[in-house]
C-alpha cells in the first residue's frame, strides 16, 4: 500500500498535502483499494466556499459502495478537480496525484495537529483488518 | 434459523422490551368498536358458482367498455391492441424475477433497454430509466433528484395545473427533506386562476433559492403552452425544470427535451395499459446524461459479452440495497417491468406514425367536442389556451348531479369534477377525448347535456 511520507491522513481515509497555508486533498490508496472500481466522483463544493473541518466536499461511488469525502481541515476552496467527473478512475490509479479533489487555503494550520502522519496511518489501516 | 416462527417465550421477551403486556395493546389506537370485528362470510362456493356470482355482480358496473367515457384527468381510455395482453402473458415475461442475473435475464433486460430507448426518443431526452410505480411517484423522484443536484436549495415551485394528486405525492415524498413549496396556491376566482395557471406566472415564482420547477404539459386542464421561456428563467436562476407529460400528446407536440427541460416524467398508462381501477400503472423518468448518477431506480444497458456478442445488463443501479445504502436519496430500487413491457409492445405496434395518428384523433375529437358543446345553452367551454385532448366546461349546475344523470339516463361516464381540487372551479368539468370517443358519442354527449341545461 502506498502511504507517502510527506502527507497527513484522517481516520476517514483522506490525505492532505500542505504547502505553507495552501493545501490539497483527496482519498488515500487504502480507501480506493477498499472501494474497488470507482465509477463516479462528484466534487460538489464550489471555488470560494469556506468550509469547516470535517464538512463533506465530494461523494465517491464505486461498484461496491458510495461514500462521502470530508475536508481534513477547514479552509476556503481554491479549486476543485472537475476532470474527475469524466475520469473517476483517476482516483483509483493515482489517488495522490490526478485523483486530487479539492485545493484550498487553510483557515487554521493548528487543525493539522490532530491528523495522522504516514506511520500512524499505516498502523491505523493495518489495525482495521477485515 | 431466522425463518422459524417466534416462540411464545420470544414473543413475551419482545413485548417486555417494548413495555407492552399483550399483543392486543398494540392496537389501542384503533377505536374499540372497530378493533376486532367479526367477519361474517357466506359458506364456501365451488369455482363455477363463484364465477357466476362474480359475473352477475360485475354486470352492475358501468365501465369504459359498456359506456361512453369522457373521464380523463390523468388516466385515459385508449384502445389496447390484443397483442399487448397476449405477449405480456407469456410465462417468460409474466413470471420472470427481477433481472439481477444477466445471464438468465436477457429477454427482460432487452425489453427494459428498449423501453428506455423509446421513452428517451419520445421525450427528447438523453437517458430514461427502467420506470417507476406511476407518474406521481416519478414526479416526486424528479424533485428529489433536483434537491440532490442543486445542493442547499430547498424551494420547490409547482404549477397549480400540475395534477393535484401529483402535487400531493411530491409533498408526501419530500416530508423530512426540509423543502418549501410555492406556486400552486389556488386563488378564489376563475379569472385569477386562469392567470396563475400560465407559464408566465409560474416563472415569477422562481428565485435564487429554487431547486426545481415542476410543470405539466399539456397541463392538468388540458392546455398547451411553450415551456422554453420557463426553462430559460429556471436555468438563469440555477434551478432545474421538470416536466410532467402525457406520452400520447408527444406523438403530436414538440417534446419538452427540445424546450430545455432537465427532467421529463409522466404516466405511461395511456401506452397500452388498461384503466383497471387505477393500477398497476407505469411511471417513466427521462433526464440528461449529467444527472444520471442522481437518478433513482435502475438503468439497463447494452454491451457485448466475452465473445463479442450483443447482450444486456443492469448498467446502473446505485441504489440503497448494495451501493448507496443509508446514503441513498430514494428507496426505489426496482421497476414496473411488466407495465414497461406493455408500453414497449404498444409503441412498437403503433410506431411513430401510429402514435401520431392516435394523438391526431384525440386532438381532433376534443376540438370537435369543444365546438359542439359550446353551442349548448348554459354550458361554456372556458379553456382559452390551445388544448390537446381535454378542456374545461363550465356547467349550469353541480358536476356530480350532471354526471349522475349522464350515467343513469345515457350510459355516459361524464367528466372530472374540478371543484374537488379547485374551489374556484366548482361546477366546472374536465372532459377528455380519445380515439375511443367517436363523433357519434360526442353528439350524444351534447344531446344529453342539452337536456341538463333545461
Amino acid at each position: 500500500m502506498n502511504i507517502p511520507n510527506d502527507l497527513k491522513y484522517t481516520k476517514s481515509d483522506e490525505w492532505i498535502r500542505v504547502e505553507g497555508t495552501r493545501a490539497s486533498m483527496g482519498i488515500t490508496d487504502y480507501a480506493q483499494s477498499q472501494l474497488s472500481d470507482i465509477v463516479y466522483v462528484d466534487v460538489f463544493v464550489k471555488t470560494g466556499e469556506t468550509l469547516a473541518k470535517g464538512k463533506p466536499v465530494a461523494s465517491v461511488e464505486s461498484v461496491k459502495a458510495a461514500s462521502e469525502v470530508y475536508l481534513p481541515a477547514g479552509g476556503t476552496v481554491e479549486a476543485v478537480n472537475a476532470a474527475l467527473g469524466n475520469t473517476p478512475e483517476s482516483a483509483n490509479k493515482d489517488p495522490y496525484g490526478e485523483g486530487w479533489m479539492v485545493k484550498f487555503t487553510l483557515a487554521d494550520p493548528a487543525e493539522l495537529e490532530s491528523l495522522m502522519n504516514a506511520k500512524d496511518y499505516e498502523a491505523y489501516c493495518a489495525g482495521r483488518g477485515h | 434459523m431466522p425463518f422459524l416462527p417466534h416462540t411464545e417465550s420470544e414473543r413475551k421477551e419482545m413485548l417486555r422490551a417494548i413495555g407492552v403486556s399483550k399483543i392486543e395493546e398494540l392496537f389501542s389506537a384503533i377505536p374499540e368498536s372497530k378493533r376486532f370485528p367479526r367477519v361474517v362470510l357466506p359458506d364456501p362456493l365451488s369455482e363455477p358458482e363463484i364465477m357466476s356470482e362474480m359475473q352477475y355482480l360485475s354486470q352492475g358496473n358501468a365501465h369504459a367498455q359498456n359506456a361512453a367515457c369522457f373521464l380523463g384527468a390523468g388516466a385515459y381510455n385508449h384502445y389496447v391492441p390484443p397483442a399487448v395482453q397476449h405477449l405480456l402473458l407469456r410465462g417468460e415475461f409474466y413470471t420472470a424475477y427481477t433481472p439481477y442475473q444477466a445471464e438468465i435475464s436477457q429477454g427482460t433486460l432487452q425489453s427494459i433497454f428498449e423501453f428506455q430507448t423509446l421513452i428517451a426518443a419520445l421525450t427528447g431526452m438523453e437517458v430514461a430509466n427502467a420506470s417507476h410505480y406511476d407518474g406521481a411517484t416519478a414526479a416526486a423522484e424528479a424533485a428529489i433528484l433536483a434537491l440532490q443536484q442543486v445542493r442547499g436549495r430547498k424551494r420547490v415551485v409547482m404549477s397549480p395545473v400540475l395534477h393535484p394528486h401529483y402535487r400531493r405525492t411530491v409533498r408526501t415524498y419530500l416530508q423530512g427533506a426540509g423543502a418549501t413549496f410555492a406556486g400552486d396556491e389556488t386563488p378564489e376566482t376563475y379569472s385569477a386562476f386562469q392567470a396563475r395557471s400560465r407559464v408566465k406566472h409560474l416563472a415569477t415564482c422562481v428565485d435564487e433559492s429554487t431547486a426545481v420547477v415542476l410543470a405539466q404539459y399539456p397541463s392538468f386542464i388540458g392546455e398547451v403552452e411553450d415551456l422554453a421561456p420557463l426553462a430559460e428563467v429556471t436555468h438563469t436562476a440555477g434551478a432545474l425544470l421538470a416536466v410532467v407529460v402525457n406520452p400520447t400528446a408527444l406523438g403530436l407536440l414538440r417534446p419538452p427535451g427540445e424546450m430545455g427541460a432537465d427532467i421529463v416524467i409522466g404516466e405511461g398508462q395511456p401506452l397500452g395499459i388498461p384503466l383497471s381501477f387505477g393500477g398497476p400503472y407505469l411511471g417513466f423518468f427521462a433526464t440528461k446524461q449529467a444527472f444520471v448518477h442522481k437518478m433513482a431506480g435502475r438503468l439497463a444497458g447494452e454491451t457485448v459479452d466475452g465473445r463479442g456478442r450483443r447482450g444486456y445488463v443492469l448498467t446502473l443501479a446505485a441504489r440503497e440495497q448494495h451501493i448507496k445504502r443509508e446514503r441513498a436519496s430514494s428507496n426505489i430500487c426496482s421497476n414496473e417491468a411488466l407495465m414497461a413491457l406493455a408500453a414497449t409492445i404498444y409503441l412498437s405496434l403503433l410506431g411513430k406514425r401510429g402514435l401520431r395518428k392516435v394523438a391526431d384523433l384525440c386532438y381532433h375529437r376534443a376540438h370537435y367536442a369543444a365546438e359542439k358543446l359550446s353551442r349548448n345553452n348554459g354550458f361554456q367551454v372556458v379553456s382559452r389556451l390551445p388544448i390537446f385532448h381535454e378542456f374545461v366546461l363550465r356547467c349550469p349546475k353541480s358536476v356530480a348531479e350532471i354526471n349522475r344523470n349522464l350515467l343513469d339516463n345515457w350510459d355516459i361516464i361524464g367528466g372530472y369534477d374540478l371543484g374537488q381540487d379547485y374551489p374556484c372551479l366548482t361546477n366546472h368539468m374536465l372532459l377528455a377525448f380519445t380515439e375511443l370517443t367517436p363523433r357519434e358519442q360526442i353528439d350524444r354527449l351534447a344531446e344529453a347535456l342539452a337536456e341538463e341545461s333545461i
